[in-house]
C-alpha cells in the first residue's frame, strides 16, 4: 500500500520526473507477478546456496544447517593447501582444462570454415545433421560407449590399438591415456554443435568483401586468412572468454564417471574430490573451502582472460 | 548471399581445384569418425556377440541375435528408470517453462522500469554459484533429498540462458505497437500474453521446452547427488550401472568374472542395446531438435 500512495504522490508532483520502480509499481503489478515465480526460485537455489560458501569459515553444525556454527577463519583453506591431496588436484584440474581449451577450441572454428567451403548443399546438409547428433547423447552413454569401443578384449578400437601391436593396452586404465581420451572425445561430441555459431557468424560476413577479394586476385585459402577469418575474430573471442571461465567446472560428470582406482592419479580434480569429501564422507566445511577455492580459479581465469582481450581487442563481456 | 558470391569465384587457379579436393576429403574423413560409432552401436547391438568380440562385424550385422534387447526388456531396473525419467522430464519441462516464459516476457518490456537490475539478478548466476556443497545442504534443509522434487526444482528450474533466448524472441518478433492495441481492446498484460504472445511464439518455445526435456533426459547429476532410493533413480543412473558398474545382468550374473571373456560378450550386447534403447527417445525427437536447435543457438547469439 506504501508502494502505491508512493506512486501517486510521485506522479502528482512532478510530470517529467523519470519513472521509478515505486511509481510504476501500480502499472506494471502484473509484470511484477509473472516474473515472481523465476526470482523466487532464483533466490532460493541459486543465491541462498551463494550465501552457504560462509561454511568454509565456519564449522559444519548438523542442527544449524546452511548457516553454520563457530568461526573457524582460514582453517580449512589451510588443511586444503598442506594436504597432500592439493598439489596433484591443482595439476590435475589445469592440465584437464587447459588441454580442452587449447585442442577443443580450435576444432570448431575450423570445422566452421570447412563447412562453408562446401558448395553441395545436400551433402553439407548431411554433414551437419550428423555431426550435431553427438551434442545429445547423454554423458553416460558417451562414457559407456567408449568404454565399450575402447575394451581391450572385446572392443572394436581395442582390437584395432591390439592389432597395430599394442598388446593389452587399456586406454582407459592408463595414466597416459587419460587427458588424450577425455579431450579427443569431447570434441568428437561437441564440435559440431559449437560450429553453429561460427557457421552463423560467416553467413553474415558482407558480401561485397568476397566481390573485392576476387578482384583482388585472391584464391580461396587467402579469402578465408584474409576475409573469413577477421569477420569471425569477435565471435571467437567472446566465445573463449566464456569457455575460460566454465571449464573447469563442466567436467565433474564425465571425469568422475571415466574415474577408476587405476587412472585416479590423473584423474581426480577439485571437483571429483569435493564430491568424494562432501557428499560420500560428510566433511561438509573442509569440501565447501575446497569447492570456493575451485570457485575462485575459475572467475580469477575469466577475470584474466576479459582484461587480456580487452587489452588485445577492445572486446570485452562488460 | 555468400554462397551466390562464392559460386562466382569459379575454380580458375588449379590451386582451388586442390584446394577443394583436401576440404572435401577431410570432410568426408569427419563424417565417418563421426557417423561409424554410432553405425557401430546399432549394426552390434542386432549381432551375433561373438563375431562382435572377435571384430567380425565390421559393416553390417552377422549372425542377428536379439539377445540384448531381450534381457533389456526383462529387467525391470530399466522400466522403473525410464517411468522415472519420462515422469521427471515431463512435468519439470512443464515447470521450467511455466516459470521461464512469463518471466522472458517481462524482462522483454522495455517499459518495465527493473528490467536491467533483473537481467543482471539472473545473469549474476551464470558466473558465480555456492557450489556443490552449500547447494546439497540446501536440499537437506528444504527436506527435498530422496524425493523427486529435487528433480523440478533445482539451481536450474530457471536456465538463465533459456531466459536469454526468450527474452530476445520476444523483443523481437513482439512489436510494442501489438501490446498498445491489445490494450485498447481492454487486454491486461495477463491475457495479453496467453492470448497473444503464446501463440505467436511457438518457434521459441519448441526451442527452450526441447532444450529442457533433453536436459531433464540426460540429467545424471540430480540423482547422483540428491537421491539414495532406488525406486526414485532416473534412467541414467540406471544406466550407469548397467554400462560403467558392469551389472548387468539383474540378478548380479555376468559380471565378467565367472564367464570370463564368454560372459562378457554376451554383457557387452546388452550394453550395446541399451544404449539404443535409452537413447531412442532423443533419436526419435532429433529431426525437430536439430531443426529448432540451430535457431535457438541463432536467437541466443544475437544479443549474449
Amino acid at each position: 500500500m506504501a508502494f502505491i500512495s508512493g506512486a501517486k504522490s510521485a506522479q502528482d508532483t512532478k510530470q517529467l520526473k523519470k519513472p521509478t520502480v515505486v511509481s510504476t509499481f501500480k502499472r506494471d503489478y502484473q509484470l511484477w507477478l509473472m516474473i515472481l515465480p523465476a526470482i523466487i526460485t532464483v533466490i532460493i537455489f541459486n543465491y541462498i546456496p551463494m550465501y552457504g560458501v560462509q561454511l568454509a569459515f565456519r564449522e559444519y553444525d548438523f542442527t544449524a544447517g546452511l548457516t553454520g556454527g563457530d568461526f573457524v577463519g582460514l582453517k580449512y583453506f589451510e588443511q586444503f593447501i598442506n594436504s597432500h591431496m592439493f598439489w596433484d588436484l591443482i595439476r590435475n584440474t589445469l592440465l584437464i582444462s587447459i588441454t580442452t581449451i587449447v585442442v577443443g577450441f580450435p576444432a570448431p572454428i575450423i570445422l566452421a570454415l570447412l563447412i562453408n567451403q562446401i558448395r553441395w548443399k545436400r551433402g553439407k546438409k548431411i554433414l551437419q545433421t550428423t555431426v550435431y547428433l553427438p551434442h545429445f547423447i547423454s554423458i553416460v552413454v558417451l562414457v559407456g560407449l567408449l568404454n565399450v569401443l575402447l575394451s581391450p578384449n572385446t572392443g572394436l578400437l581395442g582390437l584395432l590399438i591390439e592389432r597395430m601391436g599394442f598388446e593389452g593396452t587399456n586406454l582407459l586404465a592408463s595414466i597416459k591415456a587419460f587427458v588424450p581420451v577425455y579431450v579427443i572425445s569431447d570434441i568428437w561430441q561437441h564440435v559440431g554443435w559449437n560450429s553453429i555459431i561460427y557457421l552463423a557468424a560467416l553467413a553474415s560476413v558482407d558480401p561485397q568483401l568476397y566481390d573485392a577479394a576476387k578482384i583482388d586476385g585472391a584464391n580461396r585459402w587467402q579469402i578465408i586468412r584474409n576475409v573469413e577469418i577477421p569477420a569471425i575474430i569477435p565471435t571467437i573471442i567472446i566465445l573463449l572468454i566464456l569457455n575460460m571461465g566454465t571449464v573447469i567446472s563442466t567436467g565433474f560428470e564425465k571425469i568422475f564417471l571415466m574415474q577408476n582406482s587405476l587412472n585416479l592419479p590423473i584423474s581426480e580434480v577439485i571437483e571429483t574430490y569435493v564430491y568424494k569429501v562432501g557428499i560420500i564422507s560428510n566433511q561438509f566445511s573442509y569440501a565447501a573451502a575446497i569447492g570456493l577455492f575451485n570457485t575462485l580459479i575459475n572467475f580469477s581465469l575469466l577475470l584474466i582472460m576479459n582484461t587480456i582481450a580487452k587489452r588485445v581487442s577492445r572486446i570485452s563481456l562488460w | 548471399m555468400a554462397s551466390v558470391s562464392m559460386e562466382r569465384i569459379k575454380n580458375k587457379k588449379p590451386g582451388d581445384l586442390l584446394f577443394d579436393v583436401v576440404v572435401y576429403s577431410v570432410c568426408i574423413f569427419i563424417f565417418f569418425v563421426v557417423a561409424y560409432p554410432l553405425y557401430f552401436i546399432v549394426i552390434a547391438s542386432v549381432s551375433d556377440p561373438t563375431f562382435v568380440a572377435t571384430g567380425k562385424v565390421i559393416f553390417f550385422p552377422k549372425g542377428f541375435s536379439f539377445f540384448g534387447y531381450e534381457q533389456i526388456f526383462q529387467d525391470s531396473r530399466v522400466w522403473i528408470g525410464y517411468r522415472n525419467t519420462l515422469f521427471y522430464a515431463i512435468f519439470g519441462t512443464f515447470i521450467n517453462l511455466l516459470f521461464t516464459l512469463p518471466a522472458a516476457y517481462v524482462l522483454s518490456r522495455q517499459e518495465f522500469r527493473a528490467r536491467r537490475f533483473l537481467m543482471f539478478f539472473f545473469v549474476f548466476t551464470m558466473f558465480f554459484n555456492g557450489g556443490l556443497i552449500p547447494t546439497y545442504l540446501l536440499m537437506k534443509d528444504l527436506s527435498l533429498i530422496d524425493t523427486p522434487w529435487v528433480f523440478i526444482f533445482n539451481p536450474l528450474t530457471v536456465n538463465v540462458f533459456n531466459l536469454i533466448i526468450a527474452r530476445t524472441f520476444f523483443e523481437s518478433n513482439i512489436p510494442n505497437e501489438m501490446y498498445e492495441a491489445a490494450t485498447i481492446d481492454g487486454c491486461t498484460h495477463f491475457s495479453f500474453f496467453q492470448k497473444v504472445v503464446l501463440p505467436l511464439s511457438k518457434a521459441v518455445i519448441s526451442v527452450i521446452g526441447l532444450y529442457y526435456l533433453v536436459w531433464h533426459w540426460n540429467d545424471f547429476f540430480t540423482g547422483l547427488i540428491y537421491i539414495r532410493n532406488y525406486d526414485l533413480q532416473p534412467l541414467q543412473i540406471v544406466l550407469r550401472d548397467i554400462l560403467l558398474s558392469n551389472q548387468v545382468f539383474a540378478e548380479g550374473a555376468g559380471s565378467g568374472g565367472t564367464g570370463g571373456g564368454y560372459a562378457q560378450r554376451y554383457a557387452d550386447q546388452v550394453k550395446y542395446g541399451i544404449i539404443i534403447v535409452s537413447t531412442l527417445p532423443i533419436l526419435m525427437l532429433y529431426p525437430f531438435i536439430q531443426k529448432y536447435f540451430e535457431k535457438g543457438v541463432l536467437i541466443g547469439s544475437v544479443k549474449g
